[in-house]
C-alpha cells in the first residue's frame, strides 16, 4: 500500500514540476534502492545523501530544494521509511546506527508530517493486528494454526491487552510515588507511543485495537477475557479505574458502538459498568447516543440483566441520572405512540415496556414528580391505544406497564388494577418493577391468626410431637396404619339440591325465569346432555333455545358459566344447524348487540360447524375450544383410563402391516357439506355496511378479526363439501378488499383464511376458476412475507406460499427430461 | 404360562390380517401380561354399605353415644337424642329401642353422655336443662338437673376427677362465657370468660381434658412433678421403672371452638386462655382433640376442615387444612385408637379419613339430609344420626 502510495504521488509530481527533476531523481533512486537492497552500507549512504535534504548537515541542500523535498517528498519518503522498518532491517548495520538515522528523520524532518504518518503506521498496526486471523486464513487456507483461529487468537490479544494495560498502570504508579497529586494532569498529557515507560503513558494504541477487534464484531472473545479480569482489577482500584475510563474514551468514534455494545453484554451490572466506563456518557456524545438512544429505541436483542446494567448505570451517578430521566421520557413517548404500537414487532414493545419498568425502579418519587405531567400524559394516552389492540400480549403490557407505572409517578391518587392472566412473562415484568435489592419489602404482619389454605396434612405433624411423651411403641403402631385402603370416592361430588328438568322443552322455561337459581344453574347444566339425547324435541324449539341462551346472562356466580352457555348452544346448533345457524347469522349483523355476543355468535357457529364436520361423531365426546385467542372454556381431554387402555392395546398388538394405522373410523356422509352455506355466506356478505352501533371497518376491528379467523375456519372446514368452490372464491374476494388492513389480528386471520382456501378447494378447480385471485393472493403474499412487521403475519404469509407453490407442482408437473 | 402374541408366534400372524391380531390382542390382555409386569393398580373398592341402620327415631338425630355393655351385659347399647326431646336407648344386639327417656319437654336434644361411675346419663337438650339420669337396674329416672343459662347450640363437656367427682363444662351467661361446675354437688367451679378486646363470639363446643404429666423415669422417692401445686405433696414409693403419673390433680384444661372460628384453649385452674389459633372463617361446629399426639380437629361451616397441634408451651397452631368438596361440617370425631377421624357433614355424607395422614379414606354416602352427630364406640363401631331420621351404623376398618 505504501508503495503504491508513493509511485502515483512521485507520477503527479513528475507531470507538475519538471525544474525540480534532481530531488525527485533522487528520492526515486533512494527509494528504489531502500526496497530491493539488503546492504546495510549502501542503505546507510542512500539515507545519509536524503538527509542533506533535511538541513542541519555540512553540506546542505540548496534552500529551494529542501522547500520542495519538505513539501513534496519527505511524507512519502517517511511512509517508505515506515514500511521498511522490521527487527531484520534494523539489525543489517551494527550498534543500531541504522535505528539511529532512521529515527533522525522524523525527529528532524517537518514535525506536522512526520506526527500524520506516524499516525498512519498506528493505526495500520492496530489493523494488522486485528486482522491477523484472517490474514493468515486466508493465506494458510487449511494449514493455519490452531492458535491464529479467531476464537483462540482474540483471548489472546485481550489476555496482551490486559498485559499492555499492566505495564501502563505500573508506570502510572510508579510516577504517583513520586508525585502524588499531579498524575491525573500526566494522564491527559499522555504522548503518542503505547507505553513509553516512567510517566510517558498511552492507551490510544490499545483503544484502537480493542475498537478494531470490536468492529470485526469480536466482542465476545476479546471482552470474555477482558471484562471479567478488568472487572476484578477496577474494583478496588481508582488507578485501574482511571486507566479504563481513558481506554474506553481513545475508541474511534466509528468503534464506539461495537466496544459500548459488547461492554454492556459482557458487564456483569451496573457497578461494572460504572467502573469500566466512569461518565464517559457525559464525554462523548457518540457514548451518550449508543447508551441512551441505539441501545433502547432502536435496538431489542438485549437481554433484561443487560437492561438492567445499561439503565443501572445511567442510574449510579448523579451526572448521569438527567439522562435516565430522558430517557424514560422517551420510552414513554415511545411507549404510548399508537402508529409504534400498530407497527412495532412484539418482541421490540416487550424490550420498551421492560425497559420502562426497569428506570421506574430507579427513580424516587422526587425526581418524578418534576416531569410528573407529562409522563401521566404519554402514559394515559398510551394505556388507551393498548388496550384498543387486539392481541391480548399487547393488551397485557399496556395493563402491566399501566399499573406499575401510575403506581410510580402517581403514588397518592387510586391505584390502577386489571384483570390479567398470570404467566412467566407478567411474572417477569412485574418483578423488574421491584427495585433490585429486594431485601427491604415490609414483611406481611397478616393477622397471627389467619387460617392456613396450604394443605400441608403429613408426617410432619407426628414427628413434630406433642407436650406429652408417647407411650412406648406407639409409633411401630402406627405403621400399621398405611394398609388402610381407601374406598372409591368418585361419588364424592358437589351437592346439588334442585332437580333439573327432565324435558327440552321445560329448560326455556326454567332458563327465562328468575325465581328458582338452584333449577336454574342445574338446567344449564343439564341442557347440553338433555339436546343430544333428543334432537326431535330439540328441533321443536331450537330457534328459541338458541334466543334464550344468547341472551342469557350471568346472574349468579356459576362456575363456567360461558363454557356451559357455549357448549348448549353448540348443541342446539348442531342439532338443528339450518335454523340455527340462520338466526345466529342474522343476528351477527342486528342492531343491538354487544361485541361479546357478537364474538359468541362467531364461536358457536365454528365449533358448530366443526362439530357437524368431524367423521364419526357420534362415537367420540366432541372436542371444544373456540379459534383465535381469547380464554378457552375447558376442553375435556381424553380420560386418563382410556388413554392407559389404548397404550395397553398397542403394546400388546403386533401389526402385521406397517402402512396405515389403524383403520380409520367409519365412514360417514360430511353433516356439514349440505349446511356449510348456511354458516358462511350470510356472515360474509355484510361485513362492508356500517350499523349505528356496529361498525366492522371502523372501530370493532377485533370482532373484524374473529371474524375473519371464523370465514378461514369454516371454510377449512369445508373441504370435500360441494359448496367449497363458491366460498373460496367468495373468501379470496373478501381477503382482497381487507388485504392492507392495519391491525394485525386482521391479517393474521386474513392469511389463514388463503390458507385454508388453498386447502380446502380442489386444485383443479381452483385453477380452473379462480385463476386471477390466485395470481393476485400470491403477490401479495410475497410482499407480506417480506415486509410485514409481525412475525406470526410473515410466517403465516410463508406457510400459504409454499401450500400455493406445491398446488401447482401437482397441477403442473415438471417436463419429462 | 403362554406367550405374549408376537414374541414367539409371529409366522402364525403373518397370513392373517392385522386387524384379526388386533382383536386377538384385545381379547386376550391377561394372557399377555409377563409376570414381570405388575397388575395394575386395582380400582378402589366400592364404597362400603351400613352394617345396619336404626330407624325409629321419629325426627331429626342430633346426639349419639356408646355406652359400654351396662350392667355387665356383652352388648354396648346406643343412645340417641331426638330433635322432639326423646332419648333412645338401642340395644346393638336386638337392634331394638330398649326405652325411651322423656325429660325435654319436646325440645332438641343435644348431648348426652354417661358419666363412669355406674349407668348414670347426662343428657343437654335445648329446654335449657341438663338431667342426670339413673339407667340402673332398668330405672329411667330424673335424679338431679341443671340449669342452662345459654340457649346456643353448645354441647357440654364432663371431664372425671376423681371415683364420684366430675367436673361439667357448659356454655355459660352472657353469650360467650363457659361455666365449669363440680358434680354431682353442682358448685360452680368458675366461669370461664374471654378478654373484652377478644370478641370470639359464643362458645360452639367445648371439650374439657386433662394433661397427663409425665415424669422422666426415675425410680427413687421423689416428690411428684406436678404442673399446678398439690396442696399437700405427696411422696410416693415408686419401685416400678414406669412413668410416673401425676396423682388426682391433675391438670383440667378445656378446648372451645368458638364463633368467629377461633379454637381457644383454657387452662380451667388458672381460668386464663392459653393460646388461641383463628382456624376457620365460619363459627366452628365441632372440634376433637387427640391427647396422645397432642394434635386436634375442627370443622367449621366452611369448605374445610382445620388440624392444629399444641407444642410444649401449650401454644395452638395450625398445621394446615384440609378441603372438603361441600361446606359444613356438624360434627368430627376421632376413633378411640387415634387412627380414624370421621366428620358428620352437612351434605349427607361422612367422610373418613386417616388420622396420622388425612388421607382421605371414604366418603359414606348414605342418608338423604344433613348428618347432624357422630359417635364412635370403644371397639370401633362408627353411629350417625341424620335429620333423615336415620341412624347408620358402620364398621369400618376394624381394629385388629
Amino acid at each position: 500500500m505504501v508503495d503504491l502510495d508513493f509511485s502515483r504521488a512521485f507520477t503527479v509530481n513528475s507531470r507538475m514540476d519538471p525544474v525540480l527533476s534532481t530531488v525527485r531523481l533522487t528520492v526515486r533512486e533512494a527509494v528504489h534502492t531502500l526496497s530491493s537492497s539488503e546492504d546495510g552500507g549502501c542503505i546507510f549512504s542512500t539515507l545519509g545523501s536524503l538527509k542533506r535534504y533535511l538541513g542541519e548537515t555540512e553540506n546542505p541542500a540548496l534552500p529551494e530544494e529542501q522547500e520542495e523535498f519538505a513539501r513534496i517528498h519527505f511524507s512519502t519518503f517517511l511512509r517508505c521509511l515506515v514500511g521498511k522498518l522490521s527487527p531484520d532491517w534494523l539489525e543489517l548495520l551494527p550498534d543500531g546506527q541504522l535505528e539511529e538515522l532512521w529515527a533522525s528523520f522524523f525527529l528532524e524532518g517537518p514535525a506536522d508530517q512526520a506526527f500524520l504518518v506516524l499516525m498512519e503506521a498506528i493505526e495500520g498496526a492496530a489493523s494488522k493486528v486485528v486482522g491477523l486471523p484472517d490474514h493468515l486464513g486466508n493465506r494458510l487456507q487449511r494449514e493455519n494454526l490452531a492458535g491464529f483461529f479467531p476464537q483462540n487468537y482474540f483471548p489472546l490479544l485481550g489476555e496482551e491487552l490486559l498485559q499492555a494495560l499492566h505495564v501502563v498502570v505500573e508506570s502510572l504508579r510508579a510516577s504517583v510515588d513520586f508525585e502524588v497529586s499531579g498524575w491525573c494532569v500526566l494522564m491527559a498529557l499522555l504522548p503518542l507511543l503505547p507505553v513509553a515507560g516512567g510517566l510517558d503513558c498511552s492507551v490510544s494504541f490499545l483503544s484502537q485495537v480493542l475498537g478494531k477487534a470490536c468492529v470485526h464484531g469480536r466482542q465476545k472473545e476479546l471482552l470474555g477475557v477482558l471484562v471479567p479480569r478488568l472487572t476484578a482489577l477496577t474494583q478496588g482500584s481508582c488507578l485501574w479505574q482511571r486507566v479504563c475510563w481513558r481506554l474506553v474514551e481513545r475508541v474511534p468514534d466509528r468503534a464506539m458502538e461495537a466496544v459500548l455494545t459488547g461492554l454492556v453484554e459482557a458487564a456483569s451490572g451496573p457497578e461494572v459498568l460504572s467502573w469500566l466506563l466512569g461518565n464517559l456518557v457525559m464525554k462523548s456524545k457518540k457514548a451518550q447516543f449508543v447508551m441512551t438512544q441505539k441501545l433502547l429505541f432502536l435496538q431489542y436483542r438485549y437481554t433484561t440483566p443487560v437492561l438492567r446494567s445499561l439503565l443501572g448505570y445511567l442510574a449510579m451517578d448523579s451526572q448521569r441520572r438527567p439522562l435516565l430521566i430522558q430517557a424514560l421520557k422517551e420510552l414513554l413517548e415511545t411507549w404510548g405512540s399508537s402508529s409504534a404500537i400498530r407497527r412495532a414487532p412484539l418482541a421490540q414493545q416487550h424490550y420498551i415496556s421492560k425497559a420502562i419498568l426497569v428506570c421506574l425502579a430507579h427513580l424516587g418519587e422526587a425526581e418524578l414528580q418534576d416531569c410528573r405531567d407529562e409522563l401521566l400524559a404519554s402514559l394515559m394516552a398510551g394505556v388507551q391505544s393498548h388496550l384498543d389492540s387486539s392481541l391480548p400480549a399487547v393488551r397485557r403490557l399496556g395493563m402491566i406497564v399501566a399499573e406499575v407505572a401510575s403506581a410510580q409517578i402517581h403514588p397518592e391518587g387510586p391505584p390502577l388494577r386489571f384483570q390479567y392472566e398470570e404467566d412467566e412473562l407478567t411474572r417477569e415484568l412485574l418483578a423488574l418493577a421491584t427495585p433490585q435489592p429486594a431485601a427491604d419489602s415490609p414483611s406481611e404482619a397478616g393477622p397471627p391468626v389467619a387460617p392456613v389454605t396450604a394443605e400441608t396434612t403429613n408426617e410432619e405433624m407426628v414427628s413434630s410431637g406433642g407436650p406429652q411423651a408417647q407411650p412406648e411403641g406407639s409409633d411401630s403402631e402406627l405403621d400399621s396404619d398405611d394398609e388402610f385402603v381407601p374406598y372409591d370416592m368418585s361419588g364424592d361430588t358437589e351437592l346439588r339440591s334442585s332437580k333439573a328438568p327432565v324435558y327440552v322443552r321445560d329448560c326455556v322455561e326454567a332458563l327465562t325465569t328468575s325465581e328458582n337459581w338452584e333449577r336454574w344453574e342445574a338446567t344449564l347444566r343439564a341442557l347440553e346432555g338433555l339436546i343430544f339425547r333428543s334432537p326431535a324435541a330439540t328441533q321443536e324449539v331450537s330457534v328459541e333455545l338458541a334466543k334464550v341462551l344468547l341472551h342469557l346472562e350471568e346472574k349468579t356466580g356459576v362456575a363456567g358459566f360461558e363454557a356451559l352457555r357455549q357448549r348448549a348452544l353448540v348443541a342446539v346448533t348442531v342439532t338443528d344447524p339450518v335454523r340455527v345457524a340462520e338466526y345466529l347469522t342474522t343476528q351477527f349483523y342486528a342492531l343491538n348487540y354487544s361485541l361479546r355476543q357478537r364474538m359468541d355468535i362467531l364461536d358457536v357457529l365454528t365449533l358448530a360447524a366443526q362439530e357437524l364436520s368431524r367423521p364419526g361423531r357420534r362415537q367420540k365426546p366432541p372436542q371444544r375450544g373456540p379459534p383465535g385467542p381469547g380464554p378457552q372454556p375447558g376442553s375435556p381431554a381424553t380420560p386418563a383410563w382410556q388413554a392407559v387402555v389404548e397404550e395397553r392395546i398397542r403394546s400388546k398388538t403386533r401389526r402385521v402391516s406397517k402402512g396405515s394405522a389403524g383403520q380409520g373410523p367409519a365412514a360417514d356422509p360430511n353433516k356439514f357439506n349440505s349446511v356449510a352455506g348456511y354458516f358462511f355466506f350470510p356472515l360474509i356478505q355484510l361485513f362492508d355496511r356500517p350499523l349505528v352501533t356496529f361498525d366492522l371497518l371502523g372501530d370493532d376491528q377485533l370482532v373484524l378479526g374473529r371474524l375473519v379467523h371464523t370465514l378461514g375456519a369454516l371454510m377449512y372446514l369445508s373441504v370435500n363439501t360441494m359448496v367449497a368452490v363458491p366460498m373460496g372464491k367468495a373468501l379470496l374476494e373478501f381477503v382482497w378488499a381487507l388485504r392492507f388492513h392495519g391491525d394485525i389480528y386482521v391479517r393474521q386471520g386474513l392469511l389463514s383464511a388463503v390458507s385454508s382456501v388453498l386447502l380446502s378447494v380442489p386444485a383443479e378447480r381452483l385453477l380452473a376458476d379462480l385463476p386471477d385471485e390466485l395470481l393476485e393472493a400470491q403477490s401479495w403474499l410475497a410482499d407480506v412475507a417480506q415486509k410485514d412487521p409481525d412475525e406470526d403475519c410473515r410466517t403465516l404469509a410463508i406457510k400459504a406460499l409454499l401450500l400455493l407453490e406445491k398446488l401447482r407442482d401437482k397441477l403442473l408437473p415438471p417436463p419429462p427430461p | 404360562m403362554p406367550l405374549a402374541p408376537g414374541t414367539s408366534h409371529t409366522s402364525d400372524f403373518a397370513g392373517r390380517s392385522w386387524s384379526e391380531a388386533w382383536t386377538e390382542g384385545r381379547d386376550t390382555p391377561g394372557d399377555c401380561i409377563p409376570p414381570s409386569m405388575v397388575a395394575p393398580p386395582s380400582p378402589p373398592p366400592p364404597p362400603p354399605d351400613p352394617q345396619f341402620v336404626l330407624r325409629g327415631a321419629r325426627s331429626a338425630v342430633h346426639a349419639l353415644h356408646f355406652c359400654g355393655g351396662a350392667q355387665g351385659q356383652g352388648h354396648p347399647l346406643l343412645l340417641s337424642g331426638s330433635l322432639h326431646g326423646l332419648v333412645h336407648i338401642w340395644s346393638l344386639q336386638t337392634r331394638r329401642v330398649l326405652a325411651t327417656l322423656d325429660g325435654h319437654a319436646g325440645k332438641c336434644v343435644t348431648w348426652l353422655q354417661t358419666l363412669p361411675p355406674g349407668p348414670q346419663l347426662l343428657s343437654q337438650g335445648r329446654d335449657l336443662r341438663v338431667h342426670v339420669w339413673d339407667l340402673a337396674e332398668g330405672r329411667n329416672a330424673i335424679v338431679d338437673s341443671v340449669c342452662l343459662e345459654s340457649v346456643g347450640f353448645c354441647r357440654g363437656s364432663v371431664l372425671a376427677c376423681g371415683p364420684q367427682r366430675w367436673m361439667l363444662a357448659m356454655p355459660g351467661k352472657g353469650g360467650d362465657e363457659v361455666q365449669i361446675l363440680e358434680m354431682p354437688s353442682k358448685t360452680s367451679v368458675c366461669s370461664l370468660k374471654p378478654e373484652a378486646e377478644a370478641r370470639p363470639g359464643m362458645p360452639m363446643c367445648l371439650q374439657l381434658w386433662q394433661l397427663v404429666t409425665v415424669a422422666i423415669r426415675i425410680p427413687v422417692l421423689i416428690p411428684v412433678p406436678v404442673l399446678i401445686p398439690v396442696p399437700n405433696p405427696v411422696l410416693i414409693p415408686n419401685p416400678t421403672p414406669e412413668p410416673v403419673l401425676a396423682d388426682s390433680s391433675p391438670l383440667p384444661l378445656l378446648l372451645a371452638g368458638y364463633e368467629d372460628g377461633s379454637v381457644a384453649l383454657w387452662d380451667v385452674s388458672a381460668r386464663k386462655v392459653c393460646s388461641r389459633v383463628a382456624c376457620h372463617e365460619e363459627p366452628v361446629m365441632g372440634l376433637d382433640f387427640d391427647s396422645q399426639k397432642a394434635r386436634g380437629v375442627s370443622g367449621s361451616a366452611e369448605k374445610a376442615l382445620a388440624v392444629w397441634s399444641l407444642d410444649e408451651q401449650r401454644a395452638l397452631q395450625v398445621h394446615g387444612t384440609h378441603q372438603l368438596t361441600n361446606p359444613g361440617v356438624a360434627d368430627v370425631r376421632i376413633r378411640p385408637d387415634h387412627r380414624l377421624l370421621a366428620t358428620a357433614g352437612w351434605d349427607h355424607r361422612i367422610r373418613v379419613f386417616h388420622w396420622r395422614t388425612m388421607k382421605p379414606l371414604a366418603v359414606l354416602a348414605f342418608h338423604s339430609a344433613a348428618v347432624h352427630c357422630l359417635a364412635f364406640a370403644t371397639d370401633g363401631l362408627l353411629a350417625a344420626g341424620s335429620g333423615d331420621q336415620r341412624i347408620s351404623v358402620w364398621s369400618l376398618y376394624p381394629r385388629m
